[in-house]
């Protein structure tokens, strides 16, 4: 995958929360790339600054906080610092997100139909009646049967797994070059979960869009993700593939993290658990953020580490990585 | 569900009953009617042929009796003033106070509306600010004062609009109107917007309420995700999610407005049944003040009772939302 | 036994709003602190403060007793504020239609005024409280018609129960005293079943009712104190809409005798010279009024954002 065209550059980006209490540094100096056609993972506890990325990204990002640095280059422009219809037409349009709870992005009071064809609308000036007919083609596209019928339905009218189909279905509706997926199948049923990821992986397969899947779940990120980067109090510590991450994990945290997923070997065994809890972004202390919770850590880890590239394909923030064996 | 329509049927037929009942027998017990309709120098044959003639002779319960019977029938008694019957008296004045009652609760959702929007979407702009210091004034102020105040200003001192009456009226379905003709619409802007005054202060707060919840619901940011201009996000998805609990309180504070027209109606003379009401109490005209009383309640039995079956057929999708939005 | 039966209630009979705070001080304190922090708040209780004064002192404070014939004379009527009286005092809101000094007429007026208010907020609240108390606490079918009764009393305006009662009552300071008890004790007793029900779910109350306390005991020192903090609230919106609606009343002239001038009456007084232009006999007792009103609703909106617990974080 190394080599193809770049959909996505995140160079040094910033997102700050102006607080009463405080500055709150959510995404702190985030860098990545995702290539075209890539499925980029970006893992994370609740509170790691992942989805306010995806949302730095977009630029909807509410006060008040907002992007401070960094860069985000999309096809080749610089998205940081363009002005809101520049924005708006980019979001949705070239650049589509999908979001967690199925049963809170779609207006209840709206039909499906009014939500698609605005979507449509809001970036081609075509009639209606083209606009309805794409609306009923994404929904046919994401497996969702007699869509004519279902364009009339309000959401309420739909189960979680449908409503996430439908979200999908919106995101692809003007063929977009990047797809952020922000946790889209947490809220799912596990068996809903299983064909949304398959879902997903095929319809971007198919379209040649890209992806971030923003997700807590190593297990889920790790069946349908090229590369991996995984996020801790508002920093990437570590990437590279998704191969390399799961066999070969090298920052302490993501040892921790593919400890902590039960599987067939674990069986009886007491399951490993991270010390500790995710620190508050609020006033953070300067050095490895993850040194209170982290085993190997000394006195070195009062500084910041700089991210190295110790691998090919691999960066890492550790002060102590693992690199030579596997856990 | 039948049974539930059923028990509520009963439960407002009991509270209408038992509302005629405190009605009839308190009315009955103030003042003396005798003393003020028949002439001072009347004979005391006369005064007693009067007395036969108004049923004041009979024993309570006995004119109670005759009451519910004549009520059930439509006829409410005749007033003591006029001469007339009480429930004529009534209906003749009910279309200027629905017409006063509906401008009111226009004015409050046309204005209120947007003002809560707006103070819901930067509430921590001046401007946000000013509207809801606006709005605390609105429930705190004595709408009759505020009356007296909108009199003492567009009035009195600038004499832009007429403080008293209803105008020229033209009639429309048979009913007469103020709102069509120039003059009319004149005399019914200053009630109105003092009827509406305390409604506009609920619909903002309502308003600004709703939108302070919406707008950080993820279908707002879902919208705006989608690349939807401000404009449509507002508009559509924003106002279309709280303009169903506003229009459902409003539906139940229209009894509200008729009730409170009373206060507006004697501030700026309005010819409505509210005014009727306080000049029937004040000369003791038992019937019209018992009819009154016996229409408005009925109404906000009625009321009542829809909004509650309405409920009743709506809850299930109602609840449906409310877990899933 | 007995020791403990004595030391279990120890806690509540401070009257504190969480009885699972150890210390006696700390809640009272930082609720004062908590108050103190909205300016507006703090500038509304000093206003209602020096308002409360004067209806208490009237008699004293006031430069003139309206109301005493000796002090009054025709020969004064309508005078606009700031006028000297031929005998060389000075009217500083001017006088009324009667000659009356309007500025003691205020005072005397709100000495009415706040006294119906509170007092029928208070005896409402007691009456509110016991019954919501009852239907919290004994549940079942004295809880379903107590409430089906609040209810339907709620699902009418105030001002059309007051109407309905004054009209069957009749005028008098005890009659309109009964029209706005009526009015106010249907909240006050859902307020309280609310918070009642709430609380007695909580497991100090099967304690004390495993130690075998009596009803009264159990209501009254456990519950109730309890049920405090969004009484507290209901009581500062409620005095002022009582308030609001005596003045509507008496304006209307179906509330309290002339014999009882509130500012309610001094505004109708006012009221047909208005178009002659002599504003004052009508504003001055407005704005009396509704500074009153604003000042009691901006406390009550500030106890109502610290004493929330929902808003709390």
């Amino acid at each position: 995958m190394a080599g193809g065209e770049t959909t996505l550059a995140v160079e040094g980006l910033k997102t700050h929360f102006f607080t009463k209490a405080g500055v709150v540094k959510a995404v702190d100096g985030v860098s990545f790339e995702v290539a075209k056609g890539e499925i980029m993972g970006l893992v994370g506890e609740s509170g790691s600054g992942k989805t306010v990325t995806g949302f730095s990204i977009i630029g909807l990002v509410d006060p008040p906080g907002r992007v401070v640095e960094g860069r985000v280059i999309h096809d080749g422009r610089d998205l940081v610092g363009l002005d809101d219809e520049q924005m708006r037409s980019l979001r949705g349009n070239r650049i589509a997100m999908i979001f967690q709870d199925p049963m809170m992005t779609l207006n209840p009071v709206l039909r499906i139909e009014t939500q698609m064809v605005e979507a449509v609308l809001a970036h081609n000036a075509v009639p209606a009646e083209q606009a309805r007919d794409a609306a009923r083609d994404a929904l046919g596209q994401v497996g969702i049967p007699s869509p004519d019928e279902r364009l009339r339905a309000y959401p309420h009218q739909f189960s979680g797994g449908m409503r996430q189909r439908v979200a999908i279905a919106i995101a692809l509706l003007n063929r977009p070059s990047l797809i952020i997926a922000d946790e889209p199948t947490t809220a799912l049923d596990v068996t809903i979960q299983g064909q949304i990821l398959y879902e997903a992986q095929k319809l971007c397969r198919e379209t040649g869009a890209s992806m971030i899947w923003i997700t807590h779940d190593l297990a889920v990120v790790a069946g349908i993700a090229d590369r991996i980067s995984v996020m801790y109090a508002g920093r990437i510590v570590e990437q590279g593939t998704t191969a390399d991450i799961i066999d070969q994990p090298a920052h302490p945290y993501t040892r921790g993290l593919i400890g902590s997923v039960p599987s067939r070997n674990t069986r009886g065994d007491r399951l490993f658990q991270i010390p500790g809890m995710t620190p508050s972004l609020l006033n953070l202390a300067p050095g490895c953020a993850f040194r209170e919770r982290c085993s190997v850590a000394d006195d070195a880890c009062l500084a910041e580490p700089e991210p190295s590239r110790p691998l090919p394909g691999r960066v890492l923030r550790c002060h102590h990585p693992v690199l030579d064996t596997a856990q | 569900m039948t049974v539930f329509i059923i028990r509520r049927l009963l439960q407002s037929a009991v509270v209408v009953a038992v509302m005629s009942l405190l009605v009839f027998v308190g009315v009955n017990v103030v003042g003396d009617p005798v003393d003020m309709l028949i002439n001072p120098e009347a004979d005391q044959a006369e005064i007693e042929r009067v007395i036969r003639d108004l049923g004041l002779d009979r024993p309570l319960h006995e004119q109670y009796g005759y009451f519910v019977v004549n009520a059930l029938q439509g006829d409410l008694g005749d007033s003591f003033i006029f001469g007339q019957p009480a429930l004529q008296l009534i209906i003749e004045r009910m279309p200027a106070t629905f017409e006063l009652a509906i401008a009111a609760l226009l004015l409050a959702v046309v204005l209120g509306i947007p003002l809560g929007v707006l103070a819901g979407l930067r509430p921590d702009a001046g401007w946000s600010r000013t509207i809801m210091a606006g709005s605390i004034l609105g429930f705190s102020l004595p709408s009759f004062w505020v009356g007296i105040m909108m009199i003492m200003l567009f009035a009195v001192m600038l004499g832009w609009l007429p403080s008293t009456g209803r105008g020229d009226t033209v009639p429309v379905l048979g009913v007469e109107v103020s709102f069509l003709t120039r003059d009319g619409l004149s005399h019914l802007l200053l009630p109105a917007i003092n009827l509406s005054l305390f409604k506009l202060s609920l619909v903002i707060r309502l308003a600004r309420a709703g939108t302070r919840e919406v707008i950080h619901q993820d279908y707002i940011k879902f919208a705006r995700a989608k690349g939807l201009s401000e404009t449509r996000v507002v508009l559509v998805h924003l106002l279309k999610n709280i303009m169903i609990p506003v229009v459902t309180v409003l539906g139940l504070e229209f009894g509200g407005l008729v009730a409170f027209s009373v206060v507006t109606e004697s501030v700026f003379a309005w010819p409505g049944m509210g005014k009727l009401i306080i000049d029937s109490l004040h000369e003791l005209d038992r019937p019209v003040v018992v009819a009154y009383l016996m229409i408005v309640v009925l109404m906000f039995v009625i009321i009542n009772l829809v909004v509650d079956i309405v409920y009743s057929i709506l809850d299930p999708r109602v609840r449906l939302q409310d877990t899933k939005a | 036994m007995t020791v403990q039966a004595e030391q279990r209630p120890g806690s509540g009979l401070e009257a504190e709003p969480r009885p699972d705070d150890v210390s006696v001080e700390t809640p009272f304190r930082r609720f004062v602190s908590d108050f103190l922090e909205s300016r507006i708040a703090t500038a509304a209780l000093a206003v209602f403060a020096v308002i409360a004064f004067i209806a208490l002192f009237a008699p004293w404070i006031a430069p003139t007793d309206p109301y005493d014939l000796a002090q009054v004379s025709v020969l004064d009527s309508h005078m606009p504020p700031g006028s000297t009286a031929f005998d060389g005092r000075v009217f500083v809101l001017g006088t009324d239609g009667a000659g009356r000094d309007l500025l003691s007429a205020i005072f005397y007026g709100l000495r009415i005024s706040l006294g119906v208010g509170v007092m029928s907020g208070i005896i409402a609240m007691a009456i509110g409280s016991v019954v919501g108390l009852a239907a919290a606490y004994f549940g079942g079918r004295v809880d379903t018609v107590i409430m089906r009764i609040v209810d339907i009393q709620l699902s009418f305006p105030s001002i059309l129960v007051a109407l309905v009662l004054l009209a069957v009552l009749g005028k008098g300071v005890d009659k309109i005293l009964i029209a706005l008890i009526t009015v106010q004790w249907a909240y006050y007793a859902r307020t309280v079943r609310a918070s009642a029900l709430v609380e007695r779910s909580k497991e100090y109350i099967d304690a004390a009712t495993c130690l075998a306390l009596g009803h009264r005991r159990i209501l009254f020192r456990h519950l109730l104190p309890n049920c405090l903090p969004p009484l507290i609230v209901v009581v500062t919106v409620q005095t002022a809409h009582a308030i609001a609606l005596e003045a509507t009343l008496s304006f209307l002239g179906i509330g309290l005798p002339i014999t009882e001038p509130s500012l309610g009456l001094l505004i109708a007084n006012g009221f047909e010279y208005m178009l002659s232009m002599k504003y004052w006999i009508s504003v001055y007792p407005g704005v009396a009024l509704l500074i009153t009103i604003v000042s009691i609703n901006l406390v009550g909106d500030q106890l109502r954002d610290i004493l929330n617990p929902r808003l709390q974080k």
